[in-house]
């Protein structure tokens, strides 16, 4: 009869060990399933059951403790046509405890089989996170203070949309395997079994008391219709097929050709809210419009809607290096938390360097020279401050001209924001 | 002309679109998240996949099992994240994964500062893996640098069969800038050689070579494992297969240092001083440079891209002929000290800053004038 085992690679398993009845298990249900031997991989886990992927005539990934899973879902979504198995312990379950719940939401077409054997037994006999309190293991008495989980219930909880247990012994093993294979989806099988090495020795365990603790705890049946949806592969596949669209760079053409391209140093200082990113953006659009490099750094905080919002802008005719500011040469003054954040500046603008400050907002002593402006007499709301300000320089012929920033909002923004935006540069040009 | 506006995340995403990049899983974390978002409305246009892992250790592991399915993937993260990598990353160094990792640096140690710059990593990269063997790191310097160099990253990973990093930095990865992407002549495309032969042993390599590859999931089998391994990619503990595959797994590398050596140089006759720096810092030692040649005091620079392997003979040769090396880092000092192995001899002087913002010129300047 053909096999899936590799004759050069028996088994090596403590005698009487479960994971010797899985691997013909295994082996009756890749048989039984007929899948070919080069369209399936099994990655196997670590410990006892990290040496499945030996054992067996097809595709193997062995790799680190725990993380099985996570190959088996980069190969899985890489060639959806793969019979994906994975194998793992206890140990394994403990330690990758993250990917088993994970790929219980994903629901990618795998089949876990978790050799629960209720202990590392390559190292020791310690206790896992399956072995019951009053086990007799490797740990002294750490596992008194603990319970053991259920890994199927987790399963359950988690999403799966496939769970089934059943003892290692049990005569059905191979039949139960199949199940789980044939399952489209994510599909986890917990077998219970022994470990003849370490558990055994100490512990009362028997191919009857297994039957029996399957018995004794939750029962499993397969398929577990309230967590019932589509394959996450297929899913994914479908809802990518939508994005049709590849985003091209954001470019801008030349426009202008200034008499005088001086280095400018631009710092916008602002609150969350008004958008100065976005201003920013402006200030660089209109810049490169005129065929000068732009860089802009910009700083704000990690909860968006609160705190301080700076953009930091160098346009130059040269290459741009250093993307500090070191002598600003424009400086809008637009809220407090902006002003503080970089409050240091301000004693040291050379006269030359223009300051636009909103009437509500103070500032430090500076030698800079200081326009203000009253943004509400102007019927601008705060939200459209930065925006107002670009529009006073260009009334100034500071940094660019009016139809230099007609030109930048129009790459900037789509027609609608554009129309929008100019009502507010409108505002302020008027008078 | 049109220019690009775009931060150096968007740029190394760009550059893997061009290097055929087709699978990147990854796991948001700043100042990299940007990669991970341009990937995702890159990549299922073309045909290719990306997706979040449920934590940077998934996110790896599923690069590497699609990279072994032959896929080209790409995953990026910050330090934090390259500590949980970590194990991973060994795996793939030691089994031979073509993979390219980029780390935006942040300010460390541990969660350190989000959104503050520096190069953290630039020791951790190299030897945060267990075993000691090899990977290859590049620095970029700016947007155009993380375009250019994204592509030379995987064909280094399509060659060498290892993980490469891309060792950005937050001052690159969320600046933007002005560049001209069709200005630049990229690498031609490096793929992953596949063997041809009847009977596959996945480790069997030439000598100081990568193996030949073939996917999991093709018509031959194939067996990948993190262990201990032969060429047949079974356990092995015969000490002469050990030794020659760790042999291996350094030399396939160090062997060509010299052609995996990237870097820019001004070099300006009647200097005495040579400034040595990577990534972002290069742009001030560029503006330092200017200013002093501008004030007669010329001095040569020597930006390197490529970090590991140490690209010794280049700096070698280009060192020889000057009386003093100064090396600048935005960092307590972790390059120096290879640069000090192996200029020896050299008088070095060395600065140093990490206190989460740019060094200046003038800083620069100062140090190098401080003779």
């Amino acid at each position: 009869m053909y096999s899936f085992l590799n004759e050069n690679r028996p088994p090596v398993f403590c005698p009487g060990c479960t994971h010797q009845n899985i691997t013909k298990g295994l082996d009756r249900a890749l048989i039984e399933l007929g899948i070919p031997a080069d369209k399936t991989v099994i990655v196997s886990d670590i410990g006892c059951s990290g040496l499945f992927d030996t054992f067996f005539n097809v595709h193997a990934l062995h790799g680190l403790h725990g993380r099985a899973l996570t190959y088996a879902s980069g190969l899985k979504l890489a060639d959806p046509e793969l019979n994906v198995i994975v194998t793992m312990g206890d140990g394994g379950l403990g330690i990758g405890g993250a990917h088993v719940m994970a790929s219980c939401r994903k629901n990618l077409d795998i089949t876990l089989l978790v050799l629960n054997n209720f202990n590392f037994g390559m190292t020791g006999g310690q206790y896992s996170v399956t072995t019951p309190p009053d086990a007799i293991t490797g740990s002294e008495f750490l596992n008194q203070a603990e319970i053991p989980i259920d890994i199927c219930a987790v399963a359950q909880s988690a999403g799966a949309t496939w769970v089934g247990r059943c003892s290692g012994h049990d005569v059905e093993l191979s039949e139960r395997i199949a199940e789980a294979m044939r399952h489209k989806g994510f599909s986890l099988l917990e077998t219970l079994g022994l470990c003849t090495g370490r558990y055994t020795k100490r512990n009362n365990l028997t191919p009857r008391v297994l039957e029996e603790m399957v018995d004794d705890l939750p029962a499993m049946g397969g398929v577990v219709e309230k967590n019932a949806r589509p394959e996450y592969g297929e899913l994914y596949r479908k809802l990518a097929r939508q994005k049709t669209e590849f985003p091209e760079p954001v470019t801008i053409e030349r426009a202008y050709v200034l008499d005088t391209p001086e280095s400018q140093e631009i710092v916008i200082l602002g609150s969350a809210g008004m958008r100065i990113v976005t201003a920013g953006d402006i200030v660089c659009y209109a810049g490169m419009a005129a065929g000068m490099n732009v860089s802009m750094k910009n700083d704000y905080n990690i909860t968006v809607l609160r705190g301080q919002s700076v953009s930091e802008i160098i346009v130059s005719p040269n290459t741009i290096g250093y993307t500090g500011i070191k002598t600003p040469t424009v400086v809008l003054a637009l809220s407090e938390e902006g002003v503080q954040r970089r409050h240091r500046i301000f004693g040291t603008l050379p006269p030359a360097t223009y300051v636009l400050k909103e009437k509500s907002v103070a500032i430090p002593e500076t030698s800079a020279e200081v326009h203000e402006i009253d943004f509400k007499d102007h019927a601008i709301k705060k939200q459209d401050w930065a925006l107002a300000s670009l529009a006073v320089l260009a009334k100034k012929e500071k940094l660019f001209t009016r139809e230099m920033l007609d030109y930048a909002l129009k790459s900037r923004f789509n027609e609608k924001t554009y129309l929008k935006a100019l009502e507010t540069v409108e505002k302020m040009v008027q008078d | 002309m049109a220019v690009s506006f775009m931060e150096g995340n968007e740029a190394i995403t760009r550059g893997a679109i061009a290097a055929g990049c087709d699978f990147f899983a990854g796991y948001p974390i700043t100042p990299a998240t940007t990669i991970f978002s341009n990937m995702l409305k890159m990549l299922p246009p073309r045909g290719g996949l990306c997706v979040q892992g449920e934590d940077e250790i998934a996110s790896i592991g599923y690069c590497i099992g699609a990279a072994m399915a032959g896929k080209k993937a790409l995953t990026a993260t910050s330090g934090p994240g390259i500590s949980l990598y970590s194990e991973q990353i060994s795996f793939a160094v030691g089994s031979e994964i073509p993979l390219v990792i980029a780390d935006v640096q942040r300010l460390g140690p541990s969660t350190g500062s989000a959104t503050r710059g520096a190069d953290s990593d630039i020791q951790f990269l190299r030897w945060g893996n267990t075993g000691g063997a090899p990977v290859i790191v590049l620095a970029p310097k700016d947007a155009m640098d993380c375009y250019v160099l994204t592509v030379h990253a995987f064909n280094y990973a399509e060659e060498f069969r290892c993980p490469v990093f891309i060792a950005s930095n937050k001052e690159i990865g969320m600046t933007r800038e002005s560049v001209d992407l069709s200005a630049v002549e990229l690498p031609s495309l490096v793929q992953r050689k596949m063997f041809a032969g009847d009977d596959y042993l996945p480790f069997q390599a030439e000598v100081n070579m990568a193996p030949p590859f073939l996917p999991i999931g093709g018509s031959k089998l194939v067996r990948q494992t993190s262990s201990t391994h032969g060429p047949d990619g079974y356990i092995t503990i015969d000490p002469e297969t050990i030794s020659r595959m760790q042999q291996r797994l350094e030399q396939k590398i160090v062997a060509a240092q010299e052609r995996i050596t990237l870097f820019e140089e001004d070099l300006k006759k009647d200097s005495e001083t040579l400034v040595i720096s990577y990534g972002v810092t290069a742009r001030a030692v560029e503006d330092a440079a200017a200013m002093l040649e501008q004030r007669g005091r010329p001095v040569s620079t020597l930006t390197l891209k490529t970090l590991w392997p140490v690209p010794e003979t280049l700096l070698r040769e280009k060192a020889a002929s000057f009386r003093r090396v100064v090396v600048i880092e935005m960092n307590q000092g972790q390059y120096v000290g290879e640069i000090r192995r192996v200029l020896c001899g050299t008088k070095i002087d060395f600065y140093g800053q990490m206190d989460g913002v740019l060094i200046t010129p003038a800083k620069i300047m100062e140090v190098v004038e401080d003779v």
